[in-house]
């Protein structure tokens, strides 16, 4: 028979059957239902396995709060662990596993570990597998692993598609239970941009967990005509499925919607799920209160259940966990839960309330002063033991125990920035600090106000108290009559004289013991307690554990709860999947892909790209024939030093600088003078950071007395703009001088090699002269090509070959690199990518990003003579600390191996000839390392401890990460045309 | 985190890049005879405060202005928003 | 009481009455030889070889709250000797050795745990500096092996090969690297200290110090004044504000650096790994949590939380690398104080004030230095010369421009 513990009413569409199946085994349920709601109906029990016991375990809530009901939703690329059964939509076709047990659920070798229990108490780990020492890695710790952990991860990639929002309001109510109903609803009619997210598929919180009326109807009714006002409302937005998990800085809020866990599989193109970051102008928190249990020998059965959670299974879900039901309780709030299963025709052998002065309830057996002491039941509860005032112990038969210690409020969000919660003696519970965070106001049973009728009307009062703070009025609504009870509660937080073990937190198997232990060895702070047992640290977070165990260590610490301490609360509320938080900035669009304009036309040519930072550049251009790199690599740096090629250069940072201060604005900036800088100049200059240490190097050319233009680095384009933009501004506010950044404004190509000039003249305009007279070396000019075409041509080499840049504006770069290559064509002229410029750059003795590291001076790059002693510049003071300036200085210089067949490699170390290898004698490392095409070897730049004075002495340079050393000699890093004389040609 | 930039209103943090303490402004002059150490203090030690912290911002995704923000370190709160430039014209930098 | 898994299973036996507090709770005395304020992993492990290693007694260790509740008792849990620099990778090294030996040293399990820490490398860059920095490890003692796509692919083949914006080129691999239960290690030197007479004072607030003609007497608590001789300070997170109490500034800034944790999976990542294309480093606790984290918010800040945009970042960095990620849970986030020293690199020097001793400075790199770190100021302290593997940590370097930076960045704390 299959839901034999399905009652009547409800609120599921019964019309809507739903297949579903548990560990292979098929069921049925409603739609409406929870996959924990219809587990309990179908009478299924056992639903896990606790975390360090492997002890049989149960649904014990009906919400997010559920610390035991964790299993595996889905298969394949799907596979979800660790998901609460308990907040699990219903849906056809749904699949789910039990977890953390072998090989079976019912039949779980590693319950040994509960038979063990005696020595596995609290912190035993730390005490033992110490010896011997090796074992660990190889024994103990491959066990416990394995053993530990609870569900699986597929280990597949992810299928789903996640979404990010901004949502902007003026109220963001946080929960739709009678406060924030009666608070979107107050807020909403005043026409204010309400947000109204609820962590459940349907609204109400409790006044649909409970069997309540609100004026004469059932609350039902007025959560229904709410919703239908709500809805027609254009102000005001209803999120459901959504957790508002995080309450950030200056008012902002993370959360998170389920589009679509509440199906098979997310509609095509929908996003699986969504983080919305949420800037309302205040927020109201309205998230309830979570039930607390009570702590008794063998309270972890299944069965054993919060009795609000079981209200809730039987008046939304029409679900009785058993068909006999005794509650344990400490106040009236178990009365209610006995008065509304006795209404569906449920057994209540017993309510046992702790309180010598409990209450009556007609048709109840209530044993005041009594206290449950014990269960049974392997794997689902049997019975409980109680021992009543008397001191008689009596047994009772039972399906489930309804279990209820109070309500604590639900005040994670008002916590998250840090602010302690304070102790309110009334509710035996910690309150929400009145000094809020800014923009957050609280209601309800958040804030302690239990009865349903102090939640409507709190709410209503905030939400005005809300829209008051922001300069919007509103007014008041009429409020349903509704219970106004106290729960008369008398603090309670286990049954003391426990022989065995009495759990505290279920899912990571803390018991009273444990605390006791962990009370015995010192640990007695809170965050000491909590490391030490691991308490309140399942997936939890201990929402229905921290305060009983801090209750625990108040009682053995003779203090007072408060005085013991309190837990903190920090995002998220509830856990988010990462996918959730990375949303689409994954895979090929974790960074965004910036393109060169020749880009395309580099894909035809079948270029080979590689990332250079952000941007894709050409890192070679393979020719039919060749099959490997290198050979391509070779033919293009041979090709430019024989006749010209071509290369995008236009990832280098462009930066226009104008104004009368130009001149003099950029001689603070480079460490070698630009002052003088005649018009229609280029000069490479560097930049020093105020530390003294060179961080990029590049050129300006002057257009005009008022006019440059900057070229940087391909990686500081960024930074070396933002740099200037603070010399300008913080500096020197008063200079005339303006800049932009222009790196996407400009296209640039180098044409280099001995017919670069040739090839130039076929595209730029004949009335521009750009011969070797006209135009000479270090040259910049305003131009136009093409027959028109506004252009800035530069005379500037990074090769050592006669070589130009050539930049048009961006949209005409792809017509630019057509151009050029068709104008080379007699020129046999071809394409060079990232690795040929580096080739010749190494050739030519040029320091690059390898060498630029962050940690050189201009001294160690060779680049001294440059620096100006005469003026200020960033930088200028600090270089000349005596760190940067002593003696043994690395300083750039060539190598090459003295065998000329042998091959040196970048990060390889330098050793002199007769000392050990060993980091005493390292005299330095190589930064950049090549085969050169042009010379027929493999040469290196590097930096060598006083290089400059040791040109032609052998050395080491060895590799005893991939083996192997080579003797190298010191050479000079200007490899071709030391003198220049190409450049100039 | 939100910034109330002076010209534009309202502003996420992620738009911005942080530098630091705002003294980074007060830049000493080269030719000073303690230039070394005025150097060294300038840049290594900062104002470091547990409380009201006055710092530089940059608007890089945005209009490219140096802020002084003036903030909380102990609570994040921004109580003052200025224009870099402004400050540093009141503390006597011009060219 | 000597641990091990005879008392652990004589003690089940016997209702576990045998159990004693793992250290004393002490009230200070009028004075001491030696103070360390500060009871996180550094200052605990500096009493502790104040008094086992040099022979030192009368010995103090005082806390603001409760011992490890620092950045000891928050951050990733990794140990590794893997620096580049010669002013650094001694020191690391030393370090690591002395976590090889530390629970025996101990007799305390922090469950030591070498599985593997891989740095990954996108680019022939990348590579090239790998190569620069393996190579320095082994020149130092250290270990590394240098990774093609291949062999990184053999290790962990479920990182994202075929759709990444940053391609995975191969990675530096240090065996010997790898994780420790953190709390662990300030319990251990705890109970080590304590078993030597150390008294761990907690709950005690350093309100100021007694300095009187240039030298340190001993500092005001909320218990009242504690007089000694030479007095350690160890106090990460809030250096600047305890130096100030000495009248002195520091290199430094103090930024949050947020973590998490995920929910408890079956073993799943062997080992640590660390994205070299973005702000992600990433292992699983023995207990089945994932523990990851990425980079410092970026702005100063003493209020031990962050926020959204660097748990974003540190998310789309993860399953970047490994989409299977997508289905991970963060479970809980924390924000840590960190000390940013301006060249990225730590101090333990003598400050200016006779009797004053200072170790801070360890940006986000303090855990792994635990052992070292005690050891070496425990050398300072005592001996009043700084340890062999130290001497590159001086306050004073920024003035003579000994810089230690590894990442290259400058004075810029946020970037180190």
């Amino acid at each position: 028979m299959t839901q034999v513990n399905r009652l009547s009413g409800g609120r599921l569409d019964r019309s809507k059957s739903l297949s579903f199946s548990f560990n292979g085994k098929a069921y049925k349920g409603y739609q409406g239902d929870t996959l924990a709601s219809a587990l309990l109906a179908n009478d299924v029990r056992l639903v896990g396995r606790s975390f360090k016991s492997h002890r049989p375990r149960g649904i014990f809530s009906a919400g997010s709060e559920e610390p035991n009901a964790l299993v595996e939703l889905g298969s394949g690329a799907r596979q979800d662990p660790n998901t609460r059964a308990t907040t699990t939509e219903l849906f056809d076709g749904l699949t789910a596993r039990s977890q953390n047990h072998w090989p079976s659920l019912k039949y779980d070798l590693l319950a040994v570990n509960d038979r063990l229990s005696g020595f596995l108490t609290a912190g035993f780990y730390y005490k033992t597998f110490t010896w011997p020492a090796t074992f660990w890695e190889k024994l103990y710790e491959p066990i416990i692993r394995r053993a530990a952990g609870l569900g699986s991860l597929s280990m597949q990639n992810d299928p789903d598609l996640y979404d990010k929002g901004f949502l902007h309001c003026d109220l963001l109510v946080i929960g739709a239970g009678p406060a924030g109903l009666a608070a979107a609803l107050t807020a909403g009619r005043s026409g204010a941009r309400v947000l109204l997210a609820e962590e459940e598929f349907l609204l109400g919180g409790r006044l649909i967990a409970e069997d309540m009326a609100l004026g004469d109807d059932p609350a039902a009714h007025w959560v229904a005509r709410v919703q239908a006002e709500l809805s027609s409302m254009d102000n005001v937005r209803i999120l459901l499925r959504t957790t508002v998990n995080g309450a950030y800085d200056h008012g902002v809020y993370s959360a998170l919607e389920r589009v679509s866990d509440h199906m098979a599989s997310p509609e095509q193109g929908k996003p699986r799920q969504v983080l919305w970051r949420i800037y309302p102008k205040q927020a109201l928190v309205c998230t309830g209160a979570i039930e607390r249990p009570i702590a008794f020998e063998n309270n972890d059965r299944p069965g054993v259940m919060l009795g609000g959670a079981v209200r809730a299974y039987a008046n939304r879900w029409a679900v009785t966990p058993a068909q006999s039901v005794v509650v344990f309780t400490n106040s009236n709030d178990g009365h209610r839960t006995a008065k509304d299963l006795l209404g569906k025709g449920i057994s209540i052998p017993a309510i046992i309330d702790i309180r010598q002065d409990a209450p009556r309830l007609s048709g109840v057996e209530v044993l005041a002063g009594a206290q449950v002491i014990d269960s049974s039941g392997r794997s689902g509860l049997k019975s409980i033991k109680a021992r009543l005032a008397n001191g008689e112990i009596r047994s009772f038969a039972c399906g489930a125990l309804a279990v209820s210690g109070g309500w604590n409020p639900n005040l994670s969000l008002t916590c998250h920035q840090r602010s302690r919660p304070e102790w309110c003696e009334d509710i035996a519970s910690f309150v929400p600090r009145r000094d809020l965070p800014p923009g957050q106001l609280v209601a309800g049973a958040a804030r302690g106000d239990f009865s349903t009728s102090r939640a409507l009307q709190g709410g209503m009062n905030e939400a005005l108290k809300a829209l008051q703070n922001i300069g919007l009025t509103g007014q008041g609504i009429e409020l349903p009559k509704a219970e106004d009870a106290d729960p008369s509660l008398t603090p309670f937080w286990h049954v003391n004289g426990a022989k065995g073990r009495a759990w505290v937190d279920l899912q990571n198997d803390v018991t009273v013991k444990d605390v006791t232990l962990a009370h015995q060895e010192g640990f007695r702070s809170v965050e000491h307690l909590k490391r030490y047992t691991t308490l309140g640290m399942a997936t939890d977070q201990g929402k229905t554990s921290n305060i009983g165990g801090l209750a625990v260590m108040a009682e053995l610490t003779g203090k007072a709860i408060p005085e013991t301490g309190t837990t903190m609360f920090r995002p998220p509320y509830t856990p988010v999947a990462l996918g959730a938080l990375a949303g689409r900035s994954v895979g090929k669009d974790f960074h965004p892909t910036r393109k060169t304009p020749s880009h395309k036309w580099a894909e035809e040519q079948g270029a080979v790209f590689v990332e250079t930072g952000n941007w894709l550049r050409a890192q070679w251009f393979p020719q039919p024939g060749e099959t490997h790199w290198r050979q391509t690599v070779d033919r293009e740096a041979r090709a430019v030093r024989k006749s010209v090629g071509v290369c995008d250069v236009t990832t280098l940072g462009k930066i226009d600088v104008q104004g009368s201060d130009a001149a003099t604005f950029l001689n603070k900036i480079y460490a070698n003078g630009f002052a003088k800088l005649q018009v229609g100049k280029v000069r490479y200059g560097i930049m020093l950071r105020e530390d003294g240490i060179a961080y990029d190097d590049g050129t300006a050319a002057r257009f005009a007395e008022d006019h440059f233009v900057v070229t940087t680095t391909t990686a500081n384009a960024v930074l070396v703009y933002r740099n200037m933009e603070f010399a300008r501004q913080c500096l020197w506010p008063d200079l005339d001088v303006q800049m932009i950044s222009t790196t996407e404004a400009w296209a640039q190509y180098a044409i280099a090699g001995p017919n670069s000039r040739q090839v130039l003249q076929k595209v730029v305009d004949p009335e521009h002269d750009i011969s070797n007279e006209a135009f000479p070396f270090m040259a910049c000019r305003e131009v136009t090509i093409c027959g028109g075409l506004r252009a800035r041509l530069f005379r500037i080499s990074f090769s050592g070959e006669l070589a130009y840049e050539l930049a048009v504006p961006a949209r005409f770069g792809d017509a630019l690199i057509r151009s050029l290559m068709a104008a080379g064509a007699e020129y046999d002229v071809v394409p060079y990518g990232t690795e040929a410029l580096g080739v010749l750059r190494v050739e030519k003795g040029h320091a690059a990003g390898a060498e630029l590291n962050g940690t050189t001076t201009s001294l160690n790059l060779g680049l001294g003579r440059m620096v100006s002693k005469k003026k200020d510049f960033i930088g200028a003071t600090l270089s000349r600390r005596d760190g940067l300036n002593g003696e043994d200085q690395l300083t750039l210089v060539g190598f090459q191996p003295v065998s000329k067949g042998d091959f040196i490699v970048s990060g390889m170390h330098l050793m002199n000839n007769e000392a050990p290898t060993d980091a005493a004698n390292d005299q330095g490392y190589l930064t950049s390392a090549i085969h050169s095409p042009n010379l027929g070897h493999s040469i290196g730049l590097g930096f060598l401890k006083n290089g400059h004075d040791r040109l032609g002495e052998t050395l080491r340079a060895v590799n005893p990460l991939e083996g192997g050393e080579v003797a190298v000699e010191v050479l000079s890093p200007h490899f071709i045309d030391p003198e220049g004389e190409r450049l100039r040609d | 985190m939100i910034i109330p930039h002076p010209l534009l209103g309202p502003r996420d943090a992620q738009e911005f890049t942080y530098l630091g303490d705002a003294s980074l402004i007060n830049r000493p002059d080269w030719q000073s005879e303690n230039a070394m150490q005025e150097f060294h203090d300038y840049l290594y030690l900062r104002d470091n405060p547990a409380g009201l912290h006055r710092e530089l911002w940059f608007h890089e995704q945005g209009d490219r202005s140096w802020l002084v923000v003036t903030r909380n370190t102990m609570t994040h709160e921004i109580t003052q928003v200025e224009l870099a430039s402004d400050v540093a014209r009141s503390h006597g930098r011009s060219r | 009481m000597t641990y091990s898994g005879f008392r652990v299973i004589r003690e089940a036996l016997t209702g576990h009455k045998g159990w004693r507090p793992v250290w004393r709770d002490s009230k200070p005395k009028p004075s001491y030889d030696f103070v360390i304020i500060g009871g996180g992993g550094h200052g605990l492990a500096t009493a502790y070889y104040l008094a086992r290693e040099f022979g030192e007694a009368n010995i103090a260790v005082v806390e603001k709250g409760w011992i490890g509740g620092g950045n000891v008792g928050r951050n990733t849990t990794i140990i590794r000797s893997n620096y580049l620099l010669d002013g650094n990778e001694p020191f690391y090294e030393f370090s690591l050795k002395l976590w090889e030996s530390l629970e025996q040293e101990l007799n305390y399990n922090a469950m030591v745990s070498q599985r593997g820490i891989l740095n990954l490398v996108h680019s022939d860059a990348q590579r090239d500096a790998a190569r620069r920095r393996g190579n320095a490890m082994i020149l130092n003692g250290s270990d590394a092996e240098l990774l093609d796509v291949d062999g990184v692919r053999k290790l962990y083949p479920f990182l994202n090969f075929d759709n990444a914006r940053f391609p995975i080129k191969g990675g530096l691999l240090h065996r010997r690297g790898g994780t420790v239960r953190h709390d662990a290690v300030a319990w251990g030197y705890a109970r080590g200290a304590d078993r030597r007479g150390v008294d761990i004072i907690q709950n005690c607030e350093v309100t100021g110090f007694r300095i009187e003609n240039g030298r340190c007497l001993g500092v005001e608590t909320t218990k009242g004044f504690i007089g000694a001789t030479k007095l350690g300070v160890s106090v990460a997170g809030s250096s600047s504000r305890v130096m100030a109490m000495a009248g002195m500034r520091l290199p430094i800034e103090s930024h949050v650096l947020q973590a998490f944790a995920s929910e408890g999976l079956k073993p799943t990542l062997p080992g640590v790994i660390t994205y070299g294309a973005g702000h992600f480093y990433c292992s699983q606790s023995n207990k089945g949590g994932l523990v990851f984290g990425g980079d410092i918010d970026g702005y100063n800040s003493y209020a031990q939380r962050g926020n959204l945009p660097a748990v974003e970042d540190v998310a789309e960095s993860g399953i970047s690398l490994i989409p299977a990620l997508g289905r991970v849970r963060l479970l809980r986030s924390w924000g840590g104080i960190m000390d940013m020293s301006m060249d990225g690199s730590p101090f333990i020097d003598k400050t200016p004030i006779d009797g004053l001793y200072f170790n801070g400075g360890w940006c986000y790199g303090g855990f792994k230095a635990t052992p070292a770190a005690g050891f070496a100021f425990a050398h300072l302290m005592s001996t009043d010369r700084p340890h062999k593997t130290a001497t590159a940590y001086r306050l004073d370097r920024f003035r003579t421009g000994q810089i230690i930076d590894e990442k290259g960045q400058g004075a810029q704390p946020n970037l180190h």
